[in-house]
């Protein structure tokens, strides 16, 4: 979810619009914004899965240090979300099924 | 690799601590180069949207993002370089390698100042790896950096102030916050911010902690338990709260790896957050050209961070003998008395005595002849 009225920030101010791919699904982003923001702001939390165990995992640091939201952008993988800004026509898979990272 | 570049001081890391170093060293003539591995400058200033406490002369009242503003301008006036994208990985004494926007350069420094800043701590409990369950600080910076709101129902583990500001600022957000919660029996935090969201009907809850959380794939419970007079969970006293996200505000650890790549020396605070590079009243560690400033010389805020920095780049640039002994001191003193102030009252006396027991510390070790100690 946006926050699109803040108090002491005041309206956001929406940068350029761009459209990326998630697991094959057409989303909205934010031009410049993290990945991983763009990924929240539509609700999806689970960014992969455990290779052994197939746990689910989620942005957990948000500054790059723990790696728990990698996922594949443009066919590269383990490329952590929460420090890649959002480009136009980025194709993003998050390995749901687990195995193989 | 690219061909090598110098500079009088590099500082690494672009947030309070190393703009106010930068600053200090290019106003006295030392041409100054800033490292950072984020994409945007200012460190974590731009995600703190409350007023700053203090005196007037530590820009009380101001907020997180008009101090980093301003820093910026500050360091673009001195002409200090600033590289983004720029991740150091190596450290070989005064040179560095770094990785800058995607090439390979080195850099060779007359002083480098580390200025790395600290990271979140994690906390196990069964679930704690759950998508939903995030450090404060990253909710932080989703809701006033990039405004999303990582989820609608939180809980807050953790009532330092830390904890209890990102809490106000959800609200601000417009989210829920169902409760803070808190092991030890007392809040962690200034009083005046946990007013704030009391006033607003959350509930601080005292001697408890987070027995467990669950959900399918996601957080979608957490469950709370009072510790008993042993420490340990009575599981007779937990009960579910609704929420959906979990924020855990249990402190921060001094970012350390490049202090310990070079090789200085170090003593464990747990005051402080941990291991940290022992260093003297002018912020230098044991190696002749490495200072520290900011939260990797022990957790604190950003206010002081500001003025270990300045300390750091003033005590850089005379050690270059770009600076008046004599005008050093006066301007050295100015800061170090400015820091007694941030460090004095109830909740700055255990910093200040911890940071007393560094000095003493690093005055024993040179005193025995510690290597590279030089006055």
């Amino acid at each position: 979810m946006r926050v699109e009225k803040h108090p002491v920030l005041g309206d956001r101010e929406v940068g350029r619009l761009v459209t990326i791919s998630v697991d094959g699904a057409e989303i909205e982003a934010v031009e410049g914004e993290p990945i991983a923001a763009a990924l929240l702001a539509q609700g999806m939390i689970v960014m992969r899965r455990t290779p052994r165990f197939g746990e689910p995992r989620g942005v957990f640091c948000g500054i790059g240090r723990c790696t728990d939201c990698a996922m594949t952008v443009d066919g590269v993988p383990n490329v952590r979300t929460c420090v890649t800004p959002v480009k136009a026509g980025m194709v993003i898979t998050s390995n749901l099924k687990g195995g193989g990272e | 690799m690219a061909t090598g570049q110098t500079f009088d001081i590099v500082v690494v890391g672009a947030g309070p601590a190393g703009l106010a170093a930068a600053i200090e060293a290019a106003k006295r003539g030392a041409r100054t180069l800033v490292v950072d591995e984020n994409n945007k400058p200012g460190g974590q200033l731009f995600k703190q949207i409350h007023k700053f406490f203090g005196s007037h002369e530590h820009r009380a009242g101001v907020r997180g993002y008009d101090i980093g503003r301003q820093l910026l301008d500050e360091a673009a006036k001195c002409g200090v370089e600033v590289w983004l994208d720029a991740v150091v990985h190596g450290l070989f004494d005064s040179r560095l390698a770094v990785l800058h926007a995607g090439r390979q350069v080195t850099v060779q420094a007359g002083r480098i100042i580390l200025a790395t800043g600290a990271s979140e701590n994690a906390v196990a409990f069964p679930g704690s790896t759950l998508p939903g369950v995030m450090g404060a600080g990253a909710i932080q910076t989703m809701i006033n950096v990039h405004r999303v709101l990582p989820g609608k129902r939180f809980v807050m583990l953790g009532s330092g102030n830390v904890g209890l500001i990102v809490c106000y600022q959800l609200m601000q957000a417009g989210a829920e916050v169902l409760a803070v919660v808190e092991a030890m029996p007392s809040i962690g935090g200034y009083g005046v911010h946990a007013a704030k969201i009391r006033r607003a009907g959350v509930p601080i809850l005292v001697g408890t902690t987070i027995s467990r959380v669950v959900g399918q794939g996601k957080v979608e419970a957490v469950v709370l338990a009072t510790l008993g007079p042993d420490g340990r969970i009575d599981p007779q006293s937990e009960r579910t709260l609704a929420a959906d996200t979990v924020g855990l505000a249990v402190g921060l650890t001094p970012l350390t790896e490049l202090a310990w790549m070079a090789g200085c020396e170090f003593f464990f605070s747990p005051k402080l957050g941990g291991h940290l590079p022992l260093h003297d009243e002018n912020m230098l560690t044991s190696l002749p050209y490495l200072y520290v400033a900011g939260d990797i010389t022990g957790v604190e805020e950003a206010s002081t961070a500001m003025e270990e920095g300045r300390l750091a780049g003033i005590a850089a640039a005379e050690s270059l003998g770009l600076v008046e002994a004599a005008a050093a001191a006066t301007d050295k003193a100015a800061v170090r008395q400015r820091i007694d102030v941030l460090r004095s009252g109830p909740f700055g006396e255990g910093r200040r005595l911890a940071k007393a027991e560094i000095l003493q510390q690093q005055a024993l070790r040179s005193g025995q002849g510690g290597e590279s100690w030089k006055a």
